[in-house]
């Protein structure tokens, strides 16, 4: 087992992390900016480094400071979380070059999942189903129209080596496409580095389902079920729910056996995810993209199944057995997260401040990662991630009810946050129903 | 003479207005950064740019005179 770990990240996930490794006995070390000196994880785990500044290109994102912090403090190990450098394969290799275990996947998947034009090559050959799309980098607004001609409109812009709805647009006709394509292209050099445009065709009227895979040290690939993650603003997940109450038995078997293919195609190792778009009313699914990290809304599928998945990550990065039995993973009952963001629950705009007030729920069924507590400042230096509020039931109706307890019982003042936009949500027809899709905000907020 | 103001804590990313520009009402006088998201500020009347009080980079806390509109 690892002796130790660094935890390459901040907030919520960096103290979700630190908790699981106490648990088994790992030693944790913290790395934090000057932003972030009082926030709760800092002082949770065994030791903690200064690593910069508050800007992220001077802290989180330097590899090299990073690396410092790890080999001054004998880290034996790096987890990345999510976001910042985890899904970096040079940090990977430069991690594994200071002979440190890195805690995900081997770089060259990394690599070749993060370059969103190769992995859909790549899934095609493997037989997972893709939409009608780029296979090679599209290089002006010129070559974007007449590919999108070829594909068909509507069709979504995106950073080839993008994440996190940054940049990402929709056309429905060639001057559309050559805005959307111009922002595309000036947000992908300024976020990721790479001015690499992708087009496809734009799935409308769809749901955006991902299916959890662990890669076993062994070699095997397993599905660990799907989280359904339609709630979006401006591309970005807002809530998401496990199981999905779009996908029927038949076809999550088919999307589950798709996301095992798609993991062995990559020979992965770790805690991945695949991220689909559905089509429920004709019960098909598209590829989407792979994460290679450990994905912000993991807590949902590990209260339907009981595993906890950074327990898994440091087990297969120690070349371990998981410590469930991967035959016999059955989920059962139902489980909701709703991610509070420092923003305005109307137009979802950023409003940092320092939080005066926190006071979390608890109860049966209910779980809170919480990056922050009272007294802390939330910068505008990094997302608007607060906490994630989980609510788990054993059916659907019983998970919501929860929930709804649990965002009246949440409190926090200083910031505005979105939770009054939560409880409007767990109230809405639309998202009781079940029946849904990514377009579910903007109908609520026309 | 109208003052634009910042809505919330933000880093100024870039300046689109210089002093002395004539704008409309509703173009983008600075575009702020905050939470990895980017806000344009704008201008609510047409006029003269009288004065810039940000550059980029500055960090502008809510409340903050971003520009003045002549």
């Amino acid at each position: 087992m690892l002796e130790s770990v660094l935890v390459a990240n901040r907030g919520e996930i960096a103290r979700r992390v630190i908790r699981t490794a106490s648990r088994m006995g790992i030693r944790s070390v913290a790395v934090y900016s000057d932003a972030d000196a009082d926030l709760p994880y800092v002082g949770e785990a065994d030791e903690a480094v200064r690593i910069g500044p508050a800007q992220p290109a001077q802290s989180y994102l330097d590899a090299t400071a990073v690396i410092e912090a790890a080999t001054r403090t004998g880290a034996a190990s790096v987890h990345p979380g999510y976001g910042f450098l985890a899904e970096n394969a040079d940090f990977a290799r430069k991690v594994i070059a200071a002979g440190l275990i890195w805690v995900g996947p081997d770089p060259a998947a990394i690599e070749q999942m993060g370059d969103k034009i190769r992995a859909r090559n790549l899934m095609e050959q493997a037989g997972v189903p893709v939409s009608p799309g780029s296979r090679e980098p599209v290089t002006d607004a010129v070559a974007a129209v007449a590919e999108a001609a070829r594909i068909g409109y509507p069709v979504m812009v995106k950073a080839a080596g993008g994440g996190g709805g940054i940049g990402m647009g929709v056309a429905a006709d060639d001057q559309a496409l050559r805005a959307a394509f111009e922002t595309a292209r000036s947000r992908a050099e300024r976020f990721f580095g790479s001015p690499e445009i992708l087009i496809e065709r734009y799935v409308e009227r769809a749901r955006h389902v991902e299916v959890q895979i662990l890669g076993l040290a062994d070699g095997t690939v397993v599905a660990l079920g799907e989280r359904d993650c339609s709630v979006q603003r401006r591309h970005q997940k807002v809530a998401e729910e496990t199981p999905s109450p779009g996908v029927s038995g038949e076809l999550r078997a088919r999307m589950l056996a798709a996301a095992v293919r798609a993991g062995e195609a990559v020979g992965y190792r770790g805690a991945g995810t695949v991220e689909c778009l559905v089509d429920s009313d004709a019960g098909t699914f598209v590829f989407l993209e792979m994460n290679t990290r450990l994905q912000v809304e993991h807590p949902v599928t590990e209260l339907v199944t009981g595993i906890d998945l950074v327990e898994q990550q440091f087990l297969i990065a120690s070349g371990a057995r998981v410590s469930f039995d991967p035959q016999a993973v059955v989920p059962s009952g139902h489980a909701i997260e709703l991610r509070v963001y420092a923003e305005d629950p109307v137009r979802f705009l950023p409003r940092p401040g320092t939080i005066t007030g926190w006071s979390e729920p608890s109860g049966e069924g209910v779980r809170v990662d919480a990056g922050y507590t009272a007294g802390n400042t939330v910068t505008p230096f990094y997302d608007p991630l607060l906490a994630k509020l989980c609510a788990y039931g054993g059916s659907r109706d019983e998970a919501l009810a929860r929930a709804r307890d649990a965002v009246a019982a949440f409190t926090v003042t200083g910031p505005k946050t979105n939770l009054p936009f939560h409880a409007e949500l767990l109230d809405s027809a639309e998202f009781v129903s079940g029946d849904y899709d990514t377009s579910l905000i903007s109908k609520l907020r026309p | 003479m109208a003052e634009v103001r910042a809505e919330m804590v933000a880093n100024v990313w870039k300046v689109v207005a210089a002093e002395g520009d004539h704008v409309d009402d509703g173009d983008t006088l600075v575009i702020l950064e905050s939470m990895k998201m980017e806000i344009p500020v704008l201008a609510e009347e047409s006029g003269t740019v009288a004065k810039m009080h940000v550059s980029e980079g500055d960090v502008v806390q809510e409340g903050d005179l971003i520009a003045v509109i002549g």
